[in-house]
């Protein structure tokens, strides 16, 4: 047994990733996962992918965003609008891709005139960006204004969600243990002092946001083809408040954080359903509770590591030069 | 090595630098003293390249170097030491130490210098694994320092090494200061202790609201009843 697992331990990362997949697929199949339950996963998948990607932005290179919901909208109605014209996988296919570029291409003619702007100013000008494309889209008449557009076909199932939601994860946390990675982190450490090391800082802070976009635009494809409609007030500012709550709470600077935030959000929303009336005020003061007593989140910067799982019994036993 | 001709830089309608000129030849120490506002850290940050002039050439190595950013400063050999330290507070003494050598890519000169550094500052190697946040005033400064040297600069920048910190670490970071010079390094150092500064340096400049009003050899300032009654206490 215990020869079996060392010669595993390289593959784990993987291993772990096949199993929740299986699993939850055989749930689903079986029937045990309801549609219910099923929408509520799309929610936390979809959740997961707008607040890893948020902390990139917000966490990891420390410039306070406010303009998620913004782009994800972007995927949203590039997704819809495909969608409706051409309802085949193909179309949804390319919807990912377009959308995916397009939030992308924005975030980046966006970022590089506000990422100048520090703090406050930043928060503010990105705010005023996601609220003109709001605006944009309740205006325009291809995407039927403020009515939004209903009866998207629904293309987005466990396989897309958990594909993109894993490798989001992926590339977000890839990211950060490269040299760019570093780059973005110092600049959020000390900005001075990552100029004065030769890193340039305009160009990192746009290159996380623009990575950033690009995955809250993956996260409105999924979301379009997942619940058949479409309005751009969804979008608001309260959608980004939304994300940003699930990075605070989880940890400015924690992907493990992120993802746990979004599960528990999710699953308290699930169990507050049933006390409709006093279900904002519960959900809200919890918000509250947990600042209190967890001010810097629930992971802080910390990631959940697998060590926690090699103490049981040498099931997950070290990698080669690993402590 | 570093030659500056007539630099002016304005914060708005503040003008901070009038016109200073200044050489560092290859191998020296130059110290740069003045008082509070004198804009000693002005200068460097201009050379450095954090700052634009609005006039004025910074010629490094016969290059006019005026328009370049500070990422090609520091790929050419520049290498600047912010004033109050500015270390990655949550990051390791190690990761810190890592991101001097930034802009480099050959791992073995890479660990070769990191081996150096920790000789010239064998606390940084004990505390490698501790947030660089946790570390004291005058370890911080060490490690500022030998992040600086990571890029393994021709030329390092030290802005008020000696800021805050007791005045035995003054003494030992001064003494580090001149084995990095010995070392071949040549350094600019910006200081408001006049008279540690005077000590070690081969020449100097005394900056007084934005403009030069002196300069000469580290000795002969020493001995300048003008130096003495504004900077040395006598």
């Amino acid at each position: 047994m215990k020869n079996l697992t060392q010669k595993l331990a390289p593959w784990r990362k993987w291993l772990f990733i096949i199993i929740t997949f299986v699993l939850v697929q055989l749930l689903v199949q079986v029937g045990i996962i309801n549609d219910y339950l099923q929408a509520t996963i799309a929610t936390i998948c979809i959740n997961i992918i707008l607040a890893v990607s948020l902390n990139l932005i917000t966490g990891f290179t420390g410039q306070f965003s406010l303009g998620h919901a913004g782009f994800m909208s972007i995927g949203a109605y590039v997704c819809g609008l495909t969608l409706l014209r051409m309802p085949t996988i193909w179309g949804y296919l390319a919807s990912i891709v377009m959308g995916a570029l397009l939030a992308a291409v924005v975030g980046f003619v966006v970022g590089l005139p506000t990422l100048r702007l520090r703090g406050d100013y930043l928060a503010i000008a990105t705010l005023g960006m996601s609220e003109i494309i709001r605006i944009i889209f309740i205006n325009l008449e291809i995407t039927n204004g403020a009515a939004g557009l209903s009866g998207i076909p629904r293309f987005t199932n466990w396989v897309f969600l958990y594909i993109f939601t894993v490798g989001t994860v992926l590339l977000i946390s890839n990211f950060l243990k490269s040299t760019h990675g570093r780059a973005c982190i110092s600049i959020r450490e000390d900005e001075i002092a990552a100029e004065a090391m030769g890193i340039n800082s305009t160009r990192y802070k746009v290159t996380a946001f623009t990575i950033g976009s690009l995955c809250a635009g993956i996260a409105g494809v999924l979301y379009a083809a997942y619940f058949y409609y479409l309005n751009p007030n969804t979008f608001g500012f309260l959608k980004s408040i939304d994300v940003l709550v699930i990075v605070v709470l989880g940890g400015m600077g924690s992907l493990s954080g992120s993802v746990l935030a979004a599960i528990l959000l999710a699953i308290i929303s699930t169990i507050l359903q049933d006390f409709s009336d006093l279900r904002m005020i519960i959900y809200a003061l919890l918000l509250v509770i947990i600042m209190i007593f967890r001010p810097q989140g629930l992971m802080g910067s910390k990631e959940i590591s697998m060590k926690v799982f090699r103490n049981l019994g040498g099931l997950w036993p070290a990698r080669k030069g690993e402590k | 090595m570093l030659e500056i001709k007539n630099l002016h830089v304005y914060f708005g309608v503040i003008h901070a630098l009038k016109g200073i000129s200044l050489t560092v030849n290859d191998g020296e120490i130059v110290t740069l003293i003045g008082a509070n506002g004198a804009g000693k850290t002005t200068t460097l940050r201009t050379i450095s390249g954090l700052e634009k002039p609005a006039d004025g050439e910074i010629i490094l190595n016969g290059k006019d170097i005026t328009h370049t950013s500070a990422q090609e400063r520091v790929k050419m050999g520049v290498s600047h030491v912010p004033e109050g330290r500015r270390v990655f507070p949550d990051m390791t003494v190690l990761e810190n130490l890592e991101l001097g050598a930034y802009l480099r890519k050959d791992k073995e000169g890479i660990a070769k210098d990191l081996e150096t550094v920790y000789e010239h500052f064998p606390i940084l190697y004990d505390r490698k694994k501790q947030a660089a946040g946790t570390l004291s005033g005058g370890e911080q400064q060490m490690l500022a320092i030998g992040r600086a040297l990571m890029s393994r600069p021709k030329i390092l920048f030290l802005d008020e090494p000696s800021m805050g910190l007791a005045p035995l670490l003054v003494q030992e970071i001064f003494r580090i200061i001149k084995n990095i010079n010995s070392a071949g390094t040549t350094i600019l150092l910006v200081e408001q202790n006049a008279s540690m500064a005077l000590q070690i340096a081969d020449r100097a400049y005394v900056l007084e609201t934005g403009s030069i009003v002196l300069s000469g050899t580290g000795s002969e300032l020493m001995k300048s009843d003008e130096i003495k009654k504004a900077y040395l206490g006598g």
